[in-house]
């Protein structure tokens, strides 16, 4: 109950019909808050992505896109991020059938996962630097660490935040307001996989064709 | 030991640069010392944090980013004060080139993100929920942390002047120019970090307001219910959630070049400043509509109550407040026509901007029908209102003719276009802002502003305004370009600007005197009794001023555009006083000092990226985190307001 | 209730009384803009007339509408104006008051339009141009004439009746170059070559500014435009060859070193010495940008000097 459940029960339809994470108007709202934030979220890397396209080429005589890309590197960050998000989606179907247990643990595989994302990025960036690749070399070079470590940076709190949502829902067990953060954080690790899919694109594909 | 101190005095508290730190300083502590006295010797310490400092509480949330507005609206207006006293005659040397350069660049920056925005956000804040019928908003918690953000964002740009030196490459901080090769102190630091500290605070209230109108209405209030005011929050929210992220990343990416070497917009090394200038301005010139359209929503409210008539053209005015939304988002090109785009894109942003004026023109003509076959009472609310509508229209000329892009060649960087903005900003905002606050004021603090003294302010603002920028659009004409520090006398610019700093006196005078109105209403200012002092044609007049913490008792049920008048003209107002038995108990979001400390953290952090003390930002940051993670595992962070509560406070004041 | 009628009055009067000093005061050669000596700054200045009346015919009436209504409808007890709270909407009405915007809009936008295209191009074409490149540094104006291959600073001559390309660019923050009587501004930027034509047909020397904030120098950012007449440019151009110094690579990098200067005159300076400040600033990114530039591309060794 909250200050938005006496006034509001029109506004979601009937309980019956909504999984357990929209069973609430106090928490269906927060859901929705939290795809507004996504959409900034969103454009702040439609900004990032365009600052990337325009310096893509300006390497200043430094290392470009295709010397510096690691084939191997890169194919298996993407394979492991989605099948993070997979795991991540199997968290918040066991979320909706209450089985807290299974959610701990899909939600702990997911970590682990984006734990080897980050760490395989962490590594790539820095072999970059040690070959003198680094932010203050070219302006493509800024541009580059700027959008994947943005993403890297995303995908390493996400690891926290999910980590605190876990214990909780070990704590709690799956109530409305624990649904609620299962939901977000699948949500916000779906978003950053979609973000990834465009870096692979924009940014790996498209580095290693030109 | 002596040799750190006068090192320390020497690079930060800038003992050297002469009488105006100095005076800044003696104002800062006087003012921190008499703050601390008062709040001491009033006992008042305990009532601060419990009632103002950890509160969710939508409207004291709203008074309190009032107080600030009103506070950077004075120190804005002291930094316009130096700068039209500086330029009052040519070859003046009251101040020099790099404190008139910081002078401006403060003046910008605050009026634009610490005296407009935390306005807005106040009259957001006081008036939305109630509009709506609503308990509070959508996230009360994300709401303080908006605010506390906000104000130690406000609090660290402020320093900076007395505290290693403020920005002084304008409000627009165009890269190269603010590059560390060309622009070394902390100064420039200080406005990136700012910025994007109360940034993200207004990101937190732009999604907070579309949430808290999209879902939390009272029942039977429609979209085409909400009030007009609602619907051009809702409106400027939209603009917010889309233009404030370009600004953060271009701040942020600037910061990366200044502080870890990066090249965005350097010119070494591949980087393109380019960048940053449609960046900042696909922000800055929808940061117009995000503030001016609130003010629009203001005049729409005020016009329709003091008209004692419905407001013309419900459906015209919805429709022009989402079309400037849209149109207003491809209008920025039109801040560089002069930067070589070619004749294809400032022919199709020329003819963008002057789009808006369409909406806009309607906008005007529906309140001008609104008046006629009204009964037009000019109380203050009307009459910055009316003001309005004469500035407005005058601003809005100027502005289609600066959109014409080979005329825009003449006026670019000139007075014509300090004018035009002025006109604009002032005339469309501050005049809303003012009109706001007098319109609401009752409801917030339960007296009214005396009305005399209040002419006084209002006649001396506008003859000031007048008389400070009529003559700029003729220096601008004449050639004068802007942020010149001074002029040679031989150009004949020199009469001209000392009648325009003879207005910006009397503008100041018009402020303090809006000051006096303050104080003297305190004591003297007539009291509210009835909740709707103005006859006005919303819910939130339904309401007891000052407005319970819990706002209504019992939601009402809406069935018509103007709830409130509609029943006062039906005679069914006790519908809104519920009979004691109906009242139920209310959850109500708890107080919490999180928000609080969270502003601390950043203010911390961001001094450590100002000065790069990196300890001390990465303790900040872990500071945050720690808070971010307490309210994740915080389970319970609502109470129960008992029935018997909310009896006995609608009893006090003779509702039950 | 009359003092407050007698104080509105008086405000108008008041307002009437600034608008027509600066109508009268727009007479006065001061104002730079409305005195326009070539033909850019006069189609500019045409634009200007039209935007201006057609802004007027839209806001007078609005404001004496709003002075009318706000009479009729006061609200006294004797006040017999009809009073009808819901009168809301009108289709009329309102489909007037979309339209006419959109009507002005629609004049003053083919009006620009056309403008913008026209000042794309030379404003002569019987007239062979002249080029002069344009290097704004702080806080200087450095004028290169590639086909006369001399140099100034500060100050810049051209002949009269002759259209006017400039190449500009900038070697420090960016400026914007702006000479109100000749025409519009348009701004210097590093890294990329701008172009804008200027046109003067009378002689005369005129007021110059860098417009575009640029830091500490600013204000004493000024420059002259000296038009002359065919003849006595080309006696310059020879004085200029005979009695005055070369501007080298060193003598370029310390004027780019932030000062404020007087004026000065080069007898030539290095060859593509434009372009090659526009490549090394990032212009190399934008390949394209030089294939129309006279000079194109600048030749490695050049532009690795900068």
């Amino acid at each position: 109950m909250s200050i938005m459940t006496l006034e509001r029960p029109r506004a979601h339809g009937s309980a019956e019909a909504k999984t357990i994470e929209y069973s609430q108007p106090s928490e269906s709202i927060k859901i929705f808050g939290f795809w507004l934030f996504l959409a900034t979220d969103m454009l702040l890397f439609a900004c990032l992505f365009a600052t990337y396209v325009l310096l893509h080429t300006h390497t200043a005589g430094g290392p470009t896109a295709r010397t510096l890309f690691d084939v191997p590197g890169f194919v298996a960050e993407t394979f492991i991020l989605l099948t993070s998000s997979f795991t991540g989606g199997i968290a918040t179907y066991e979320m909706q059938r209450q089985r807290a247990k299974s959610v701990a643990v899909w939600l702990f595989i997911t970590m682990l996962l984006g734990l080897a994302f980050v760490g395989l990025e962490v590594q790539e960036f820095i072999h970059d630097v040690h070959i003198g690749a680094t932010m203050s070399r070219s302006a493509f070079l800024s541009a580059f660490f700027t959008l994947v470590g943005t993403h890297g940076c995303h995908v390493s709190l996400g690891i926290v935040w999910m980590a605190a949502i876990l214990v909780q829902v070990l704590r709690w067990g799956i109530t409305p307001q624990t649904a609620r953060k299962v939901f977000n954080v699948g949500l916000y690790w779906h978003f950053l996989d979609v973000v990834w899919v465009f870096i692979f694109t924009v940014v790996y594909l498209t580095g290693m064709v030109m | 030991m002596w040799e750190a101190i006068r090192h320390f005095g020497d690079t930060y508290l800038m003992w050297r640069e002469g009488p105006l730190i100095w005076g800044s300083d003696v104002l800062i502590l006087l003012t921190i010392i008499g703050i601390v006295f008062a709040l001491t010797y009033l006992k008042k310490w305990k009532w601060l944090w419990r009632e103002w400092l950890t509160t969710v509480d939508h409207k004291k949330i709203g008074i309190m980013y009032l107080v600030c507005a009103l506070l950077m609206f004075f120190r804005g207006g002291v930094d316009a004060l130096l700068i039209r006293t500086q330029l009052a005659e040519p070859n003046n040397h009251f101040l020099d080139a790099e404190h008139y350069n910081q002078i401006f660049t403060t003046h910008g920056t605050i009026m634009i993100l610490f005296m407009a925005m935390p306005f807005i956000f106040a009259l957001f804040n006081i008036a939305v929920p109630l509009q709506i019928g609503a308990r509070d908003v959508a996230f009360p918690y994300l709401n303080a942390i908006s605010f506390w953000l906000f104000f130690f964002a406000a609090f660290l740009f402020n320093i900076s002047f007395v505290f290693g030196g403020s920005p002084d490459a304008g409000w627009t901080s165009y890269p190269p120019l603010t590059e560390l090769g060309f622009d070394k102190g902390p100064g420039e630091n200080y406005y990136l970090v700012s910025l994007l500290i109360s940034g993200i605070g207004t990101l937190g209230t732009g999604i907070n307001f579309i949430a808290t109108i999209l879902k939390m209405r009272a029942p039977g209030m429609t979209m085409m219910k909400v009030p007009l005011f609602s619907w051009a929050v809702l409106a400027s929210s939209i603009v917010i959630l889309t233009v404030f992220p370009a600004l953060n990343v271009a701040l942020a990416l600037l910061l990366f070049d200044r502080l870890f070497g990066a090249h965005f917009f350097t010119i070494a090394q591949g980087g393109n400043p380019m960048m940053f200038i449609n960046l900042f301005w696909v922000w800055g010139h929808p940061e117009v509509y995000i503030v001016v359209l609130v003010a629009f929503g203001v005049y729409s409210e005020v016009v329709a109550t003091f008209s004692r008539k419905e407001i013309f053209g419900y459906k015209s005015m919805v429709a022009s407040l989402m079309a400037i939304t849209v149109v207003g988002d491809v209008t920025w090109v039109h801040h560089f026509f002069t930067m070589g785009a070619g004749p294809d894109v400032n022919s199709f942003f020329a003819v963008s901007t002057m789009a808006v004026g369409i909406p806009t023109g309607v906008k005007m003509f529906n309140w001008l029908f609104t008046m006629y076959r009204g009964r037009i009472r000019l109380t203050l609310p009307m009459l910055w209102t009316l003001a309005f509508i004469v500035c407005f229209a005058v601003a809005g000329a100027t502005g289609v003719m600066l959109a014409a892009a080979p005329a825009d060649y003449q006026y670019h960087n000139s007075y014509f276009l300090v004018a035009h903005f002025h006109q604009a900003l002032i005339g469309g905002v501050v005049f809303g802002m003012l009109a706001g606050m007098y319109y609401w004021w009752p409801k917030m603090f339960g007296f009214q502003l005396d009305e005399r003294i209040g002419r006084w302010a209002f006649w001396l603002f506008n003859i000031g305004f007048y008389v400070c920028f009529m003559p700029q659009y003729a220096l601008g004409l004449m050639g004068m370009q802007r942020r010149m520090y001074t002029y040679p006398a031989d150009l004949g610019w020199g009469t001209l600007n000392f009648i325009s700093t003879i207005g910006a006196y009397i503008m100041g005078l018009g402020f303090l005197f809006i000051v006096v109105q303050v104080l003297y209403s305190i004591k003297y200012g007539k009291r509210d009794v009835t909740g709707d002092i103005w006859d006005a044609r919303t819910l939130e007049w339904s309401l007891p001023s000052p407005v319970p913490h819990y706002n209504f008792a019992v939601i009402p049920h809406v069935t018509d555009r103007d709830m409130w008048a509609t029943l006062k003209e039906q005679g069914r107002t006790g519908e809104l006083r519920t009979a004691a038995s109906d009242i139920r108990p209310i959850h109500m979001p708890n107080n919490s000092a999180r928000p609080f400390l969270l502003g601390v953290c950043f203010f911390f952090a961001g001094l450590g990226f100002v000065f790069e003390w990196y300890v001390l930002a990465a303790l900040a940051l872990l500071g945050v985190a720690v808070c971010l993670l307490a309210r994740s595992f915080e389970l319970h962070d609502e109470h129960d307001l008992s029935a018997d509560e909310i009896r006995r406070t609608e009893a006090l004041s003779g509702r039950l | 209730m009359d003092r407050r009628k007698t104080r509105r009055r008086a405000g108008q009067v008041g307002l009437l009384a600034v608008a027509m000093a600066v109508l009268l005061a727009g007479c006065s050669p001061e104002y730079m803009v409305l005195h326009p000596v070539g033909p850019v700054g006069w189609q500019e200045l045409h634009l200007i007339v039209l935007s201006t009346v057609l802004v007027l015919i839209v806001i007078v009436p609005v404001i004496l509408l709003m002075l009318y209504i706000v009479w009729r409808y006061r609200d006294k007890p004797d006040n017999k104006a009809p009073y009808q709270p819901h009168w809301a909407s009108s289709k009329v009405l309102e489909f007037i008051w979309w339209g006419i915007p959109i009507v002005v809009v629609g004049i003053l936008g083919a009006a620009t339009v056309r403008t913008t295209y026209a000042l794309v191009k030379p404003p002569e074409n019987n007239v062979k141009p002249l080029t002069v490149e344009v290097v704004s540094l702080d806080w200087k104006w450095l004028f290169l004439y590639p086909d006369q291959h001399v140099a100034t600073v500060n100050y810049c001559k051209i002949p009269t009746g002759v259209p006017v390309q400039f190449e500009l660019t900038s070697d420090a923050p960016m400026n914007s170059f702006w000479v109100p009587q000749l025409g519009g501004q348009e701004y210097t930027m590093p890294g990329m070559s701008m172009r804008l034509w200027l046109q003067a047909d009378e002689a005369g020397t005129y007021y110059g500014h860098g417009a575009n904030f640029t830091g500490e120098g600013f204000a004493h950012d000024q420059f002259r435009v000296v038009a002359v007449g065919d003849e006595d440019f080309n006696s310059w151009v020879n004085q200029a060859k005979q009695s005055y110094p070369a501007l080298t690579q060193a003598g370029y990098a310390k004027l780019k070193k932030p000062s404020v200067m007087g004026e000065a005159t080069y007898s030539a300076f290095p060859k593509g010495l434009f372009n090659a400040t526009v490549w090394a600033d990032g212009g190399q990114y934008m390949p394209g940008m030089f294939n129309d530039v006279p000079g194109g591309k600048p030749d490695k060794a050049m532009s690795d000097g900068m």
